[in-house]
């Protein structure tokens, strides 16, 4: 598959690189044509490929869900319904035993949309590695990856979203006062190393998001990069690899789906947490 | 891989969908699975409640099946002594019967016998006379001897 590349170097850098739309220095937008391209717009440019494909995702979990949630019935649900019952109830089983029984409307739904969404998107990394690349190529696009969640754009993105969640429920439950007190009483609970303290604990409190979203990251990126090294392998000889790796990533996508919204209702639980010292 | 644009962009689709599937998935499924989880509890409830109901009604019909034999066995028992008491009944009649018809019929045999005494006691005194008569071969006057005819006949 490598062939049209000069070297697999190239081909490698190809696959790892996004389909980037953004302002060049001379004051054009464009999409960039080369990593020097993406280094020259910095910060205000954007992955089309990411966000066509994490939309697009985003998009066909709520339409199944929603086809389920529409034609709802109490008595015996159709095989839709059950599927999408069984993933509510495993996302309701997980809040239960992590978060506890408090009343709260967003973390229910919040935690779905990760699993199933972040799900979606990993299985992106099922789809054989130069099938979309290629199509895209042939069709003029010099650059699309298929994996949202190996542009850390994306998981980052995520975990953000999560820890603005966290600052707002830490301001609201235990409020400006208390939130602030935690952050400079919290571990040595004595004055004079209150600066100390306040170090330490804003470290942990961004380490949280940046932890989360690399974390996904990482393992999404790793497991792309061996489909990419498998790819370099000579077509009669990638099967012998690509199906185990395929198959052992098929626990990969889902548990990191599961760790990641594991970790979003833990960061959540320790927001509600308010005598715990 | 670089930081941009990407990262505003994923969050702010997170938070769309977030909001949407808080809106339009995550009540009515939640609402449908409560409300099968109620349906299926009460159902239960009820199988146990007619379970108990059924256990109710077995005992119920035991009783009644028991109350009945009794009262069959009491009916026949009652039935036989009744028989028995008709049989007895009848017996004692039927010996009634016979003794009245025994005291009738020698009722009737002592007015024959009675009735014969006074035809003959009636006649005794004729009777006398005449053989009286043979013997003495005279007439013997029945008014001079009344009295001792009325006594022959009171010793008769």
């Amino acid at each position: 598959m490598a062939t049209s590349y000069e070297n697999s170097a190239e081909y490698i850098s190809h696959h790892l690189t996004n389909l980037t739309y953004g302002r060049f220095e001379n004051g054009e937008w464009g999409f960039a044509h080369s990593a020097d391209d993406i280094a020259e717009m910095g910060f205000w440019s954007i992955n089309v490929d990411t966000m066509f494909w994490s939309f697009f995702l985003g998009c066909v979990f709520l339409f199944i869900f929603t086809m389920a949630a529409r034609k709802v019935e109490a008595g015996v649900p159709g095989h839709l319904q059950n599927f999408c019952e069984m993933c509510v109830e495993f996302v309701e089983d997980n809040i239960t035993q992590v978060f506890g029984n408090r009343p709260n409307a967003l973390i229910g739904p919040l935690s779905l949309t990760i699993l199933v969404w972040v799900f979606l998107m990993n299985l992106m990394d099922l789809v054989p590695i130069d099938w979309i690349p290629y199509a895209a190529g042939m069709a003029g696009i010099p650059y699309f990856k298929v994996v949202p969640t190996t542009d850390v754009n994306a998981t980052l993105g995520m975990s953000f979203g999560v820890f603005f969640l966290v600052i707002y429920y830490n301001l609201k439950i235990k409020g400006p006062i208390k939130f602030g007190a935690g952050l400079l009483t919290h571990p040595i609970p004595h004055w004079s190393m209150y600066w100390f303290n306040f170090i330490l604990e804003v470290v942990d409190l961004f380490a949280k998001p940046i932890s989360h979203g690399l974390r996904l990251f990482g393992n999404l990126y790793a497991g792309e990069m061996i489909f990419i090294l498998i790819a370099l392998l000579p077509f009669y000889a990638q099967w012998a690899l690509s199906l185990p790796w395929a198959i052992f990533h098929i626990l990969i996508i889902a548990l990191q789906a599961f760790v990641f919204m594991i970790l979003a209702i833990v960061f959540l639980t320790q927001a509600h947490a308010v005598d715990e010292h | 891989m670089n930081i941009n644009l990407t990262m505003l962009g994923q969050l702010i689709s997170f938070s769309l969908f977030v909001l949407f599937c808080m809106k339009y998935v995550w009540p009515p499924l939640t609402q449908i699975m409560r409300e099968r989880q109620k349906t299926i509890a009460e159902g239960l409830e009820k199988a146990v409640a007619a379970e108990r109901q059924l256990e109710q009604a077995n005992e119920a019909a035991d009783n009644e099946l028991g109350e009945a034999k009794q009262q069959a066995a009491e009916l026949i028992a009652q039935a036989r002594s009744r028989a028995n008491q008709i049989i007895e009944e009848a017996k004692a009649q039927a010996s009634e019967e016979a003794n009245r018809i025994l005291e009738g019929a020698q009722a009737d045999i002592d007015q024959e016998i009675n009735r014969a005494r006074e035809e003959l006691r009636s006649r005794v005194g004729v009777l006398a006379v005449e053989g009286a008569e043979k013997i003495l071969q005279a007439e013997v006057n029945r008014g001079t001897h009344e009295a001792m005819l009325s006594k022959l006949a009171a010793e008769l």
